[in-house]
């Protein structure tokens, strides 16, 4: 019996690095691909990188590595350069990026409930914002129906870990939308 | 015996004094007052069609330390209960004035109205420091309810 749970855990091991390996190359041949026809904007990428960052702590339940990721999320944030974008782009971003630094102030000194209540708004931010910057990589839009009556959220991966519900819940939720930019 | 009783009272005698002076020294260290007559035209109520006893509610309950002005109470000007409150309105209105809620950006409206509801909802605004002096300024479930209800209306809209 031992044995055979045993097994049944190493092959699953196997099966999940091995899909995790097969995405990592498509990744990559997307970058390529993406980097050839169009150098997209790095410090959009630098944001959304930090948010990743946060996504992936609130999905390991982890406050005070979601904490480091506001701050971090707050310079790329400020950092960001919209000079080579039109007016009404960066009327926009204006208004995104204001908001964001907020969200991800709160996030970088608050508890974890606190943390994902304020995720999922910024969650809507970075959205908006990556529908004008462009990203070289695709993107998942994902949704769970359970936390605050849905929510969404970004992925690199079309792999549900759901970052609102952590490991109650860690596979709820479904993609909704596919960003290809 | 008598003399070590004799020069702990003066120890104590002196401690009292310094304390004394000390306390009236801070009284000189002037704070900045949250005062102002005017309402700005970007005012929450100005801009939005709220109910009196929504406004009301709003008003006593979050206006001293989200807005321009403060009513201030009489033990406000000593110290150091005023530094106390200077802080706690500063850090206040830098996470919402409702003076100047118009010159907020359509999405940060939302985006406030949202931590408005959630800490109302959550019994963490208004902060019980405030609320445990100012008794009219808390919450009833009643009063939870019609105004969280009226925000989120105003929220979806």
């Amino acid at each position: 019996m031992k044995n055979l749970k045993m097994s049944i855990a190493a092959m699953l091991l196997l099966a999940v690095s091995f899909t995790n390996a097969q995405e990592k190359e498509k990744m990559n041949m997307d970058h390529g691909k993406m980097n050839m026809d169009k150098m997209k904007d790095a410090k959009a990428e630098v944001v959304l990188n930090d948010y990743f960052m946060m996504k992936d702590a609130l999905v390991g339940d982890d406050t005070k590595k979601a904490a480091q990721a506001g701050t971090k999320l707050m310079a790329s944030l400020k950092a960001f350069d919209m000079t080579k974008y039109s007016k009404e782009d960066q009327k926009e971003l204006i208004d995104i990026i204001e908001d964001a630094t907020e969200h991800a102030e709160h996030i970088s000194k608050s508890p974890m409930e606190h943390q994902r209540e304020h995720f999922k708004t910024l969650s809507k931010d970075i959205t908006d914002m990556v529908a004008i910057t462009g990203t070289s990589s695709k993107l998942y839009e994902q949704f769970c129906p359970m936390y605050d009556k849905g929510s969404a959220w970004l992925s690199t991966s079309n792999d549900v870990r759901n970052p609102y519900l952590g490991k109650k819940m860690p596979s709820c939720g479904k993609v909704q939308r596919e960003i290809n930019n | 015996m008598l003399k070590s009783k004799l020069t702990k009272m003066k120890i104590v005698k002196i401690i009292v004094l310094v304390l004394l002076v000390a306390f009236v020294g801070i009284q000189f260290v002037p704070t900045e007052r949250n005062q102002s007559d005017v309402v700005p035209k970007t005012d929450f109520m100005l801009v939005n069609d709220v109910p009196k006893e929504i406004e009301n509610k709003l008003q006593v309950s979050c206006y001293d330390c989200h807005s321009n002005n403060t009513a201030y109470p009489w033990y406000n000007k000593i110290q150091p209960v005023a530094w106390f409150m200077e802080d706690h309105i500063k850090k206040g209105k830098e996470e919402l004035n409702f003076n100047e809620w118009a010159d907020y950006s359509d999405r940060r409206k939302k985006s406030k109205l949202k931590s408005i509801i959630s800490q109302i909802k959550d019994d963490e605004m208004p902060l019980s420091s405030y609320t445990l002096i100012h008794k009219d300024a808390s919450f009833s479930e009643d009063d939870k309810k019609k105004v969280i209800t009226w925000l989120t209306q105003l929220k979806d809209n």
